[in-house]
């Protein structure tokens, strides 16, 4: 039997509940110094703008494509390079002037002009108010669900597992949108997607300690909550790093393979699944701890009746 | 108690086959091909097209692996790109009059898998090439412009009841009728309020006399708004049809918007052009009394505007609509019989027909204006003389500077007005090259990713990392199959959310598998470790399931675009994922293990 993680004793993981606390406070606040002092990068998804994708037969003369775009009169053109010499990336911030939507045609003709080698291979033009909906929607995606997920955990479990669950994944959230801000790393619809589906992800990281903790406490009658809860670490750890390294398997891939299209998307899902597997065992577990969870959430009256019968 | 009865091992055997033969058809791919439409949807194809079509193509020696009708339209397969744009072109010049000729691409997959509607995925337009618009219909100007009509109307049955008024003004959507007596004013609001039911009328005193006040109710506003929409959505089509693109998506988005998608539009320049012109035409009369100095600094006098003509410098026109592209039933490019100069045909409808005779029988000797309205802009395309009365509907205009710029004033009036103007407030263009090359990312990341996590558990669980791996496999199966059945768009965020319900996927055998080894850890036997393992699992691959599925369904339900194609995928893979992990591996392992009644080891 191939055993990465052969731990037959339990690891006192809430016995180091103050060092990972400060860890997560750090992080957490970091986060949000990043995103308060820098914010995020937002794309033109939320922004609104036009960013055009152009691709040249051999390397792209940067300085010509500023100077023949100046000509059309265009305002805040920036131009960069993109994943090659070759590709050519053209930014351009919302104008007040109704059509917009002919920007790209106007650039495209002048480039064309200047260079006919040139091809064109992704427009995306989201008018100011187009951006500001996304926005919003975005926000109220994120607030759905994580309201949903949390309703389905006091459910299926009981509160205080569903805000231990809840406050461990928005800790992620944040530290993934802290990263992005920091970095300056562009965040678009589809890294907004990206970071929704490393919330339901995540959470089944709790999802899976929170039931063998279920489960240990109807088991393990002797022994106290804080043993219990390291049990149930332990013995689920193991699937907890194969899992998540199968999923990133997945996601490296995505991340060398993707292009430019997927690499913003690959990397928050890299860094939601890091901080997946720390706050499920370091930050839900202790919280629930916190929260003061006891047997009794658990067994049930009805139970203790038919005993008392025996 | 590791057995399955036999009809679950025929319903898994079963699903698999299915599915396995709905995913058949992506891996023939695609071939390219042209597709004849008709230019207007009365005309037909028939056999006797498709005779024509055949001799065109053999004249000019253009060879073809296949032609076949479907519904109201011809596709040729062509064996490469090269001879697919050939063909276009010997079409485009033997039955393009009639007929639009378009690029396509259409499945190679064999008859007998099409017939049983095993179709390859719906490849969304970031994989495919093409572009996507969502408009925006103005409806203020929607309103403001039946507010124009009711002013008009509300002339001309004032006046079939002899009520006399003063002037009838308008601001914004409010038309203002001004009367001098209130008397007049009730037999206004009498004979008004009979006729437009739809319209609240507000009487007012004025110190100078009495006014009434129309606008829309609120209901009929809606209905307004909807119509307005309705008929650019049917304009839009129209003019969409005469691109030459084949299924094209145009569809209403909210109360106000409309999005168009066209897949493999190769000129998306020209696409624009024609989507975004909101064109609309208006014959006034020229106004003669105007100062022609005045009219050249650009004052107009009362009750006309300044136009600029085509012909050369400024020219005042009536306010007063003689008649609208409303009443154009056909437009086509020509040229003048006596000068050869470019020139458009218009047909007018019956009442059209009607009011252009009148006018012109009282106005013979006067100009005439015909006027092209875009984007709030009118310009006067020419401005002729009336020679004589004109009957039957048929009208010629000339002043166009070529032939190409009739035909496309043609296509414009033909493709009919909007009921109110429109602007593009998205744009999501993705070049053919780009589309190509997106689909070739994403497959790489999947098929990377799949061997090295199949590998990886292939190792470490040994014969049920084996399991896990052809259960994997398996659910990759059900969900393209399911995708190409639902025919759900495919996107490149899409394909990500398959890698991503792969990697995923594995965690449901992963507990599994972990529950087994931990059982046998304790004591269990090998055949009751299975059992349990299973068993046990299950509840916690539910409950991890199901938050990732509240996830996919929010995103669903509140994305747009990309992030849609990300959600259905990532929903549906969750769900396939759930029955292949536990029902498909689990069978195998019966199958293998189930039974060896003295099971002594399993692999894991």
């Amino acid at each position: 039997m191939l055993e990465l993680f052969p731990f037959r004793k339990t690891i006192p993981f809430m016995s180091w509940g103050k060092a990972t606390t400060a860890i997560s406070l750090i992080t957490f606040l970091f986060s949000v110094w990043a995103l308060w002092d820098r914010g995020l990068n937002l794309g033109v998804d939320f922004t609104g703008g036009t960013v055009i994708e152009v691709s040249y037969d051999q390397a792209a003369d940067l300085a010509a494509i500023r100077s023949t775009l100046e000509k059309t009169g265009l305002p805040e053109v920036a131009v960069l390079n993109f994943g090659t010499s070759r590709d050519v990336l053209i930014r351009l911030p919302v104008k007040g002037s109704d059509n917009a939507a002919q920007t790209s045609n106007i650039v495209m003709a002048a480039l064309t002009a200047a260079n006919p080698g040139v091809e064109l291979k992704k427009v995306d033009f989201v008018g100011p108010q187009v951006g500001k909906e996304l926005y919003d929607s975005g926000a109220l995606a994120l607030l759905v669900v994580a309201f949903g997920i949390m309703a389905y955990l006091a459910v299926r479990f009981e509160w205080r597992f569903a805000v231990a669950g809840m406050l461990a994944n928005m800790h992620d959230i944040v530290i993934i949108l802290g990263v992005f801000a920091f970095f300056q790393w562009e965040f678009t619809l589809t890294v907004l997607a990206g970071v929704l589906a490393v919330l339901g992800y995540s959470v089944n990281e709790s999802v899976v300690i929170f039931d063998r903790i279920r489960e240990n406490i109807r088991k393990m009658r002797g022994s106290t909550i804080p043993h219990i809860i390291d049990d149930a670490i332990t013995t689920t750890m193991s699937r907890t790093i194969i899992t998540h390294g199968s999923t990133q398997i997945m996601v490296l891939s995505m991340l060398f393979f993707g292009g430019e299209a997927l690499h913003n998307f690959a990397l928050a899902l890299t860094i939601g699944i890091m901080f997946g597997i720390y706050s499920s065992v370091l930050v839900a577990s202790p919280l629930l701890l916190m929260f003061g969870i006891k047997r009794e959430h658990f067994i049930k009256p009805v139970e203790k009746k038919e005993e008392a019968v025996v | 108690m590791n057995r399955f009865p036999l009809w679950k091992y025929v319903l898994i055997g079963f699903t698999l086959v299915v599915s396995f033969l709905y995913t058949l058809p992506n891996f023939f791919g695609e071939v390219p091909a042209v597709q004849l439409l008709p230019l207007r949807a009365a005309e037909k194809v028939d056999t006797a097209l498709l005779g024509q079509v055949e001799s065109a193509l053999k004249t000019a020696n253009v060879a073809y692996s296949g032609m076949e009708m479907t519904g109201n339209s011809i596709k040729v397969r062509l064996a490469s790109t090269d001879l697919q744009i050939k063909a276009k072109d010997v079409l485009q010049t033997s039955l393009g009059e009639r007929y639009s000729v378009a690029l396509n691409l259409v499945s190679a997959s064999p008859s007998w898998l099409t017939s049983i509607h095993a179709l390859p995925m719906y490849l969304g337009l970031d994989l495919r090439g093409g572009v996507h618009f969502l408009l925006e219909v103005d409806m203020k100007a929607a309103l403001e412009k039946s507010a124009i009509r009711y002013q008009n109307d509300f002339r001309t049955e004032l006046r079939s009841d002899k009520i006399r008024y003063g002037r009838i003004s308008r601001e914004g959507k409010v038309v203002t009728v001004h009367f001098s007596t209130r008397d007049q004013r009730d037999a206004g609001i009498n004979k008004l309020g009979n006729v437009f039911s739809e319209l609240a009328f507000v009487p007012e005193d004025q110190a100078d006399g009495f006014t009434l006040a129309a606008r829309l109710k609120p209901e009929a506003e809606i209905r307004v708004q909807e119509f307005a929409l309705q008929q650019n959505i049917t304009t839009l089509r129209n003019r969409v049809n005469e691109l030459g693109v084949t299924e094209p998506v145009i569809q209403q988005q909210g109360a106000s918007r409309i999005v168009v998608q066209l897949a493999g539009v190769q000129d998306t320049a020209k696409a624009k052009d024609i989507l975004g012109r909101t064109a609309t035409l208006e014959i006034r009369m020229v106004d003669e009394q105007a100062d022609p100095l005045a009219v050249s600094q650009g004052q107009a006098p009362f009750g006309a505007e300044i136009v600029v003509s085509r012909e050369g410098g400024n020219i005042a026109v009536k306010k007063d609509v003689v008649l609208t592209g409303d009443s154009i039933t056909d437009a086509s490019p020509g040229f003048d019989n006596s000068s050869g100069q470019a020139a458009v045909h218009i047909n007018l409808d019956g009442k059209g027909a009607r009011i252009f005779k009148d006018v012109t029988r009282e106005n013979v000797g006067k100009r005439m204006a015909i006027l092209l309205i875009e984007k709030g802009r009118a310009e006067s395309i020419t401005s002729p003389v009336i020679r004589e009365e004109i009957g039957g509907g048929r009208v010629q205009i000339t002043g166009m500077d070529s032939t190409q710029e009739a035909a496309d004033v043609a296509l414009l009036l033909r493709a009919g007005a909007l009921a109110a103007p429109m602007q593009i407030i998205e744009e999501r263009t993705v070049g053919p090259s780009m589309g190509a090359e997106n689909i070739d990312k994403g497959f790489h990341s999947n098929i990377w990713g799949f061997f090295a996590v199949v590998t990886f558990i292939t190792i470490y669980y040994r014969m049920f990392g084996l399991f896990s791996s052809i259960a994997l496999a398996a659910n990759g199966f059900f969900l393209i199959a399911l995708l190409s059945m639902l025919q759900a768009t495919l996107t490149l965020p899409g394909m990500a959310a398959i890698a991503l319900t792969l990697g995923m996927a594995i965690d449901a055998n992963v507990l599994i598998n972990e529950r087994i080894r931990e059982e046998l850890r304790n004591g269990a036997t090998p055949q009751a470790a299975i059992s349990a393992g299973y068993e046990r699992a299950w509840g916690t691959i539910l409950d991890a399931n199901i938050t990732t599925l509240i996830a996919g369904i929010s995103l669903f339900w509140l994305g747009s675009g990309p992030v849609r194609g990300f959600a259905v995928v990532l929903c549906l893979g969750i769900l396939t994922s759930m029955f292949s992990a536990v029902t498909v591996s689990r069978a195998m392992a019966n199958l293998t293990y189930g039974r060896q009644a003295r099971l002594t080891k399993v692999s894991i």
